[in-house]
């Protein structure tokens, strides 16, 4: 009998680190796409940082900057009656590491394909510039943006060094699909191993496939 | 005044195109001010100036006593308190909703209204502008015109206080174009905000125009009432980028103040004028007449009298009023088939102009 445990927790964290992907990574994006502020520059470096560096390397600054005994856990702990590190909630924290950066840095580029002439007309009947976000920019932009949170899922289901780092290998509690598999080959297991590979590799082909289809451009329609 | 705009504004050199000065001082008191000139002279960035799009480095913006814009205070009204309805080249309506859909956009944004009047305010701008029936309607399914029926209409929801216009009637044909300056007409009646039109056309320009700034390199070469703009260029660039004039050299070899008259010597030959106030015997200047003035002397072998030359024939091509002449020193004129057919084969043609269509301008 397989443990379907890992499977489970794999989507349970890749949903949920999407939608702070989709929220919070859409938010930076636009900043990044549509304001000017000091400090700009050593931002986006600091986004992309994600990307060159070692799992290892993110998980051990993960490590101490919301383990147990750094402000930031101690307020995690204070809030939510437990410690951060080795649950699987960590794990959310280590998938949104991994996939925020791409989703940010082709998010920006999303919203700045949109056409200022559309911001600026909204803003010339007195919209205001939320409002012109969400009525004018987010409609214009969602299907780049959609698309890229599906790949932004697909990334977040496959997370394993930052993972392992600060959320740790605890079956039943904070052993994702990815950690499964690493158990499994090390443990000699190879039916299961197999059995996982096959399922996240299908998940993530539907997941492409799906970004594909949602990023393919609108059918043109004219009167002429 | 109804517009008082004195705006600077510095663009640095980017990529492909050289650094930039916007350094203007627009002020009029007409309905339609046409800011007319070519493209890259800065029509298009001091309209973004006034609707709040760009702002100026330094200067100071008063519309209907209303201050937007102040450099020395730092004080810079956002697009969305400045109340401007603003036309944007290919309209801008949102394509992600429908005609109706864009009004209400409008009508939600401003502030003040109940909803039964915005609801009220939208179905009467559906039926002026003849939306009705396309309300429903997403912008792609619509066609040239009816996009800038929509805009319009889209424009005048909030009632603006000044409407910003940016080549309306680009790519549109000869058609299109009057039905849309019939539509401008129809806008009067809703509003009667003061309007700034930028155009590279100069048949829209006098077709719109009350007021007139003509543009070049992000400079106002001339600016005045559009019949005195037209009447009297500044100088001889001025006269030249309007491309509506002959313009020869003169001298001036007479003044006769007492008979209202002047005597010119254009390319050796005696012309002569009403009398020019404010200038010398020995003077050198252009004369300018209107391409629609200059007429050709069809039958005569008599030897050109005063206010005649005798010119040698370059080229003629087919034109709207019948034949386009190119005569040597690039005087143009245009006459009926009628009289082309009496001239044609004819090496030199002798032109007349009437004196009261002479414009003198010094060097």
């Amino acid at each position: 009998m397989i443990d379907w445990f890992p499977l489970w927790l794999s989507l349970r964290v890749a949903a949920l680190a999407t939608l702070f992907v989709l929220t919070v990574g859409t938010l930076v994006a636009y900043l990044l796409s549509h304001k000017s502020f000091p400090g700009k520059n050593l931002v986006d470096s600091l986004i992309t940082l994600p990307l060159v560096l070692p799992p290892t390397v993110l998980g051990y600054y993960l490590l101490v900057i919301v383990g147990r005994h750094s402000p930031l856990g101690q307020l995690y702990e204070g809030l939510f009656g437990q410690p951060l590190v080795f649950t699987w909630q960590a794990a959310v924290v280590a998938a949104f590491l991994h996939s925020a950066p791409i989703y940010i840095k082709a998010g920006r580029a999303v919203l700045e394909t949109v056409d200022t002439r559309y911001e600026w007309a909204a803003h010339s009947l007195g919209a205001s510039e939320w409002r012109t976000f969400w009525r004018v920019t987010l409609p214009l932009a969602w299907r780049g943006l959609s698309s890229l949170g599906s790949l932004s899922f697909a990334r977040s289901l496959g997370d394993f060094g930052v993972t392992i780092m600060v959320a740790g290998n605890i079956p039943g509690q904070t052993q994702t699909l990815s950690v499964a598999i690493f158990d499994a080959v090390e443990s000699g297991n190879g039916r299961l191993a197999r059995i996982l590979v096959i399922v996240i590799s299908a998940a993530a082909l539907a997941l492409l496939w799906a970004a594909g289809y949602l990023s393919r451009p609108a059918r043109a329609q004219s009167a002429g | 005044m109804r517009i008082d705009a004195r705006l600077v504004k510095r663009l640095p050199p980017t990529g492909g195109s050289e650094a930039f000065e916007l350094n203007v001082h627009l002020k009029s008191d007409a309905d339609v001010t046409v800011l007319l000139g070519p493209s890259g002279a800065g029509k298009t960035l001091t309209l973004n100036c006034l609707g709040g799009f760009a702002t100026p480095d330094e200067g100071r913006i008063l519309v209907n006593d209303e201050l937007y814009f102040d450099g020395p205070t730092k004080l810079r009204l956002p697009p969305q308190q400045r109340r401007c309805g603003y036309i944007f080249q290919d309209h801008a309506l949102f394509p992600h909703m429908t005609v109706r859909e864009n009004l209400r956009f409008a009508a939600n944004a401003g502030r003040g209204n109940s909803g039964l009047n915005r609801h009220r305010r939208i179905v009467e701008l559906l039926e002026t502008f003849e939306l009705a029936d396309l309300a429903g309607r997403k912008p792609a399914q619509l066609s040239g015109g009816q996009k800038q029926r929509a805009a319009l209409a889209r424009m005048l929801v909030n009632e603006p206080k000044l409407l910003l216009l940016d080549e309306p009637t680009r790519g549109l044909d000869g058609r299109l174009k009057q039905t849309f300056y019939e539509l401008l007409g129809k806008l009067r009646e809703r509003s009667t905000a003061p309007m700034v039109l930028v155009t590279h056309d100069l048949e829209e320009c006098m077709e719109l125009a009350g007021h007139v700034c003509l543009m070049e390199a992000g400079r106002f070469t001339q600016c005045g009432p559009r019949e005195r703009v037209f009447a009297r260029p500044a100088n001889v660039e001025v006269a030249r980028s309007l491309g509506i004039y002959n313009i020869l050299p003169a001298v001036i070899e007479a003044l006769d103040p007492g008979r209202d008259c002047s005597r010119l010597s254009v390319l050796d030959q005696l012309w002569e004028v009403h009398y020019l106030p404010g200038r010398l015997i020995g003077d050198q200047g252009y004369v300018c007449m209107r391409q629609s003035e200059t007429k050709v002397v069809v039958v005569s072998d008599a030897p050109a009298a005063a206010n005649q030359l005798l010119l040698k024939v370059e080229s003629a091509s087919p034109s709207l009023r019948g034949m386009r002449i190119q005569l040597e020193h690039a005087v143009i004129a245009e006459i009926s088939e009628a009289e082309y057919a009496l001239c044609r084969g004819s090496e030199r043609l002798k032109v007349e102009v009437p004196s009261a269509a002479v414009y003198f301008v010094g060097k």
